[in-house]
């Protein structure tokens, strides 16, 4: 007979998966007490998700910038760094993808590669100063990056407001098609959902963020400054260079995804009032998929679907949108607590053995 | 949720009981009419042929409880449902990415009409309306140049200078102040408008004015209000969604403290919700009655897309809510008058 | 007199996933006597003392408490029952005073509100009672290692206990601190409480115990009074093999000066000079001890020859190279290896699998690195030579590092410091926490670094350590070097005065001034 405890503890695939399952109870739970048939609300989730070229591909579309917000997340913590800034580089991001693509006209194979430069650069710089400013005055990088969120939301803002702004409009101008990263053919494919570039950009990303922390020696210096410092120190590595660019790598992470946010779905970028979120449920995506490359993928996926499938939700089953945000956010709590879910396992497990008892 | 719920069915009673009741005095204060009573055709007798149209609504960032358009404009829609029996459906749109998916959901499921509340969707809607040639689209505070897209405007610079006209009268201490939003042209017209009344009664009042940057952050509201206050400001209109929520409490606190201060409201008559005690009147502006006559046109068929339909002090898209009961006939008449070389076109009113 | 058991635990048997951590275990421990318990680490006295306190429940086995059979499934009722435990990680809130600690969990009331001075009073009456001299209104975080234990004493006094057990208690203490220790223990002896003492050093529990139970891979090896053994045979027991503590050390004749320190300084944490002012020379083919008892500035002086830690003023020479103020790395690659004190803090990730912290220094050389990617293949093979040739004890060498015995850490650390072939080897507190197979080892391997003509630093706080590896000893007190002696010109009283005799002096100082 399979040890069922075991293997559970033992797998560090078990904690998420029975965090996403109670998540998902839990909100049919939520449901039912709202007077809503759960059954009938995920089968539309799920049909939203599923149920047509265009809705898998917008799902695509949705899941895409949640892998470079996750990729952020995950690089900076396996460097020891909290980096709740990912919100404040994706929007730099698209800044800097906003800038190279109306403002400069080149033809396609340098345009949109350097659009996307542009981004990358702007936020990995972003990312950067909050690691340097940890590096040089030991300034906790939680404080200054939530703060950069918010110059970054100010300063984009700005930056539309006062050199890209197409009049009578509170956006920019349309970005040249040179720097669009859009997909005509796969865009066809889906039924002109708004697929592109991006996301093969993401799983490269994903790809190449493993590759560097697990196969290089910059990434076992970055891991081993993340677990130990003080060893690292020791060892001869250098800390501060090393907590700067974790900084900053973690910050083109979060860049790319903006970039490709304006390059590849928007076309333009918005005076906004606030900053989209993304980088924040990219939090939530690195903790959800363990802050390994594969698990933020992984976590990118289930995140994107929840979230694009509750408008199915909401239009089949007339759930509220918010009733997606509980099972999110319960989610999040049950992973973030696997004492709880390892309690339930033991409960589980004394039942049983109990039961062989008698 | 349950408060908004209360609030929305007060809203929706008040104003349509204000209607029926207003029809009758109609005459003798024509100015506190409601802007929409007249426009509105007969709806006596329910046509049945509501039935199997389908029609959908997308709100933008601000969802359908935001106490301001959004709200609004799906009342309108839950009325005319039970008025002609169409069928009707929202979607929220939690970021800006969701305004086109939400968009096709409406046109792939072969709805008779989406509309898309809010300046910011005209983009998405554009998209949409491509893919979707066969869909039809109607969009609130923006244009939109497709031949299956209506679009609806309102002249809000053309309430607002009403609303200036009433604050330009009542000062005390000839400061008024405005706080907004974004500064976006819509809400520029509501400032233009603003200023072009107060001046025009009262040359010695000056206006302070005050961009907040959200229309989603009370706290920022209420900031501004207190800075205003402490300048001297004894009335501020606002054009700042739930931002300007914040900007009543502020009012109200210094109310409640013995101050004379005022609030004008914005959208919708917004003394039903923070009551007389600071609210002056509102620049109510009827995006219920537009979304409502649009929605007709479909059931009709006589739906024009590719047109504008703008929404002035002519067609009582905006204007002042029925009841005022802090304003003196002598204000009340002033207003009227205004009114009227306004409609006639003797003053013309600035947009920015 | 017919003693009675106070504790008396049967064929005690406890599995973990793969291994049986205690096979049949019995023990008694009779009333009014000290009864050590000795193994290697990972032996099993841990987990069995663990399982008497409740925080583990035995697979097999049953436990009587002063005659009656016991169900201890959690700490409070190993409480209740008379049973305290002084961990080896002292469990006491900092910024709290000792009074508040020693109360937490069972506060006197009155009313809804906590009496303080009662608190006060009854931890008084105890500290006198027992010889304790703690004072109830210090905050933790003010008083001395030592004094923190003694906290620990008093919490377990405090809740009634009359078994006490005392885990690895001499670890993080002095020399002073050890012999304080002991005379506590002896006085809770006197006053009528049972004492199980878990170590596994040799010299306390012939100072101390009056019978001892050795344990060694989870089976017990044998029961013994004190008086009818002797060490070899014990850690002979304990070892399972017959232990030489003699050292092969033929003498040399000191060659080149391999490091020359002249004039430094080194401020501490709170930016007073923790080393004021040293100046000292280690030659090839010497062992040069550093005596001193904790606080002294050795850390300190550690730190600033291997780069963690700028100096202030002076000069660090290593082979003839300035190498003040250099980065660790290029001290490291000057010549220098380093076994540092804390080996979880500096000197392992211990998060890391045992292969990547044997590469921790050498990952970005040939043969590593290659086209910018980590070879694995040539890191195994690294990793693979130095666990076989070191006798690092481990599953594979993807094992982390957190699951190795300290013992076991400590020989990897040694085996990359020592493999990289250094001119000279610092090794601070190289034996600490590690039973005696480990420190045998490494002491050979220490000396043979010296045979070879290398040049050895040893700071350590053990004396006998000092003395049986050492060429020459230098006294260090309160940052500067106040004598140099050889082992064979002196013993480890007369040293122990000599570093201690200044010590009091400091203490008398203090007193006046508080």
């Amino acid at each position: 007979m399979i040890d069922w405890k075991r293997w559970f503890i033992k797998d560090n695939a078990a904690i998420p998966l029975l965090a996403i399952l109670s998540g998902l109870l839990f909100g049919a739970f939520v449901m039912l007490l709202g007077g809503f048939n759960p059954i009938d609300a995920y089968s539309h989730l799920f049909r939203n998700v599923f149920g047509s070229p265009y809705d898998f591909g917008e799902t695509i579309r949705q899941v895409t910038p949640l892998i470079f917000t996750g990729l952020s997340v995950a690089f900076a913590f396996r460097a020891g760094l909290f980096n709740i800034g990912a919100e404040g580089q994706f929007v730099m991001g698209m800044t800097g993808a906003s800038i190279v693509g109306v403002l400069l006209e080149a033809p396609w194979y340098i345009h949109a590669p350097l659009a996307l430069a542009g981004g990358a650069l702007l936020a990995g710089l972003w990312g950067g100063l909050a690691g340097f400013l940890k590096a040089r005055w030991g300034i906790n990088e939680v404080i200054t990056t939530i703060m950069l969120n918010w110059m970054a939301l100010y300063l984009s803002n700005y930056i539309v407001r006062a050199f890209l702004l197409e009049p009578k409009q509170q956006r920019t101008y349309l970005i040249h098609d040179s720097a669009k990263t859009s997909m005509a053919w796969l865009s066809e494919l889906f039924g002109s959902a708004r697929v592109h570039w991006g996301i093969f950009f993401a799983l490269l990303a994903a790809v190449l963020c493993y590759a560097f922390l697990w196969k290089t020696g910059q990434g076992l210096e970055l891991r081993a400054v993340g677990h130990n410092p003080h060893a690292a120190q020791y060892a001869g590595m250098n800390v501060k260079r090393n907590v700067t660019k974790a900084m900053f790598i973690g910050g083109v992470f979060a860049g790319l995804g903006g970039a490709f946010e304006i390059l590849g779905v928007f076309h333009y970028q918005v005076i906004a009032s606030a900053s989209p979120g993304l980088g924040f449920d990219g939090i939530a995506v690195a903790l959800l998929g363990g802050n390994h490359p594969l698990g933020v993928v992984l976590a990118a996926l289930l995140f994107g679907s929840l979230s694009y499938g509750s408008a199915g939700m909401s239009f089949g089953a007339d759930v509220p949108p918010e009733i997606i945000r509980i099972i999110i956010g319960s989610v999040i709590f049950f992973v973030a607590s696997p004492g709880i879910i390892r309690w339930a396992m033991g409960l589980f497990a004394r039942n049983r053995k109990r039961k062989e008892v008698a | 949720m349950t408060y908004t719920a209360v609030f929305a069915i007060a809203c929706m009673i008040a104003l349509t009981g204000c209607g029926q009741g207003n029809s009758s005095e109609g005459a003798a204060s024509p100015s506190s009419q409601p802007p929409s009573a007249s426009s509105e055709s007969p709806s006596s007798s329910p046509s049945a042929s509501g039935q199997g149209l389908k029609i959908g609504m997308v709100t933008d960032t601000g969802g359908v409880n935001d106490n301001s358009f959004n709200q609004s404009s799906w009342e309108g829609l839950q009325q005319l449902s039970q008025e002609t029996g169409i069928e009707v459906k929202y979607l929220q749109s939690k970021a800006d990415s969701d305004y086109l998916p939400n968009l096709n959901q409406f046109a792939k499921q072969n709805y008779d009409l989406t509309w898309g509340i809010g300046y910011i969707i005209a983009d998405s809607m554009k998209l949409s309306a491509e893919q979707n040639k066969d869909a039809r689209f109607a969009i609130i505070d923006n244009v939109v140049e497709m031949p299956n897209i209506q679009s609806v405007t309102f002249a809000e610079h053309e309430g607002s200078f009403l609303v200036g006209v009433v604050a330009g009268l009542t000062t005390q201490s000839n400061k008024v102040g405005f706080i907004g939003g974004l500064e976006i042209p819509v809400i520029k017209r509501f400032e233009a408008g603003f200023k072009a009344g107060v001046a025009a009664v009262n040359p010695n009042a000056t206006v302070s004015v005050n961009y907040t940057g959200a229309f989603d952050k009370p706290d920022l509201g209420k900031a501004a209000a207190a800075t205003l206050y402490n300048d001297g400001v004894d009335i501020l209109f606002h054009a700042a969604g739930s931002t300007g929520n914040g900007a009543f409490n502020e009012a109200k606190d210094r109310v409640k403290n013995g101050q004379k201060v005022w609030m004008i409201g914005v959208d919708k008559d917004q003394s039903l919700i923070f009551g007389n005690e600071v609210t002056l009147t509102s620049m109510v502006k009827r995006v219920d009655e537009a979304v409502k006559l649009v929605s007709k046109s479909v059931i009709d068929g006589t739906f024009q897309g590719g047109t504008v339909l703008s929404l002035g002090l002519k067609d009582n898209g905006v204007g002042l809510p029925a009841d005022n009961p802090n304003l003196s006939q002598e204000v009340l008449d002033k207003v009227e008058e205004y009114k009227a070389k306004i409609v006639s076109g003797e003053i013309e009113v600035p947009t920015e | 007199m017919q003693q009675t058991k106070v504790v008396d635990m049967r064929g005690i048997t406890k599995r973990f996933p793969g291994i049986t951590v205690n096979d049949g275990i019995d023990l008694s421990l009779l009333q009014g006597e000290v009864h050590a318990i000795l193994g290697e680490n990972g032996a099993g006295k841990s987990t069995l003392m663990n399982i008497l306190f409740g925080l583990y429940q035995p697979d097999e086995g049953e436990i009587r408490i002063h005659g009656k059979p016991a169900l201890i499934d959690n700490p409070n009722t190993a409480i209740r029952l008379g049973i305290g435990m002084v961990h080896q990680h002292f469990k006491l809130v900092q910024p709290f005073t000792v009074a508040e600690n020693i109360i937490l969990g069972s506060e006197p009331r009155r009313g809804f509100s906590i009496s303080y001075r009662e608190a006060v009073r009854r931890v008084e009456d105890l500290s006198r009672q027992y010889g304790l001299n703690v004072d109830p209104n210090a905050r933790i975080e003010e008083i001395s290692v030592g004094m923190q234990q003694r906290v620990e004493i008093l919490k377990t006094l405090y809740r009634g206990a009359d078994i006490l057990v005392f885990d690895e208690p001499t670890a993080v203490l002095t020399p002073d601190e050890i012999e304080e220790l002991l005379d506590i223990m002896r006085s809770l002896v006197r006053q009528g409480k049972s004492i199980l003492l878990i170590t596994h050093k040799l010299k306390e529990i012939m100072e101390i115990a009056d019978r001892v139970t050795v344990i060694r891979r989870g089976k017990v090896i044998g029961n013994v009074a004190k008086a009818e053994t002797n060490p070899s045979q014990l850690a002979e027991m304990m070892v399972g093999r017959s232990v030489s503590m003699a050292i092969d050390k033929k003498p040399i004749e000191p060659g080149k000066p391999v490091l020359q320190v002249e004039r430094l300084v080194v401020k501490g944490r709170e930016g007073a000079p923790a080393v004021n002012g040293i100046s000292f020379t280690v030659r090839e083919g010497e062992v040069v001890g550093i005596a001193g008892v904790d606080g002294n500035g050795q850390s300190e002086l550690i730190q600033a020859l291997t780069g963690l830690r700028k100096a202030e003023s002076g000069e660090v020479r290593l082979m003839g190279a300035d190498i003040t103020n250099a980065a660790p790395r290029a001290i490291s690659e000057t010549g220098m290896g380093h076994i540092p004190e804390d080996r979880h803090k500096h000197g392992l990730v211990l998060d890391f699998s045992l292969r990547e912290n044997m590469a921790l220094r050498t990952y970005d050389k040939k043969p590593f690195k290659r086209y910018g990617l980590l070879d694995y293949a040539a890191i195994d093979k690294h990793a693979q030579e130095l666990v076989e040739q070191f006798d690092v004890r481990c599953p594979d060498i993807y094992t982390q590092a957190r699951a190795l015995s300290g013992g076991n850490q400590q020989k990897a650390i040694i085996a990359r410091e020592i493999e990289k072939g250094p001119e000279l080897l610092i090794a601070a507190q190289p034996t600490r926490g590690l039973d005696v197979g480990a420190i045998e080892y490494i002491h050979r391997r220490i000396v043979e670094q010296r045979n070879k003509g290398k040049g050895v630093l040893l700071v350590s706080y053990e004396l006998d350590e000092i003395l049986s590896l050492s060429d020459r000893v230098l006294i260090i007190f309160d940052g500067q070097i106040i004598g140099e002696t050889r082992p064979e010109e002196t013993n480890d009283r007369e040293l122990g005065l000599r570093m201690a005799g200044s010590r009091l002096d400091k203490d008398a100082e203090r007193s006046h001034a508080g």
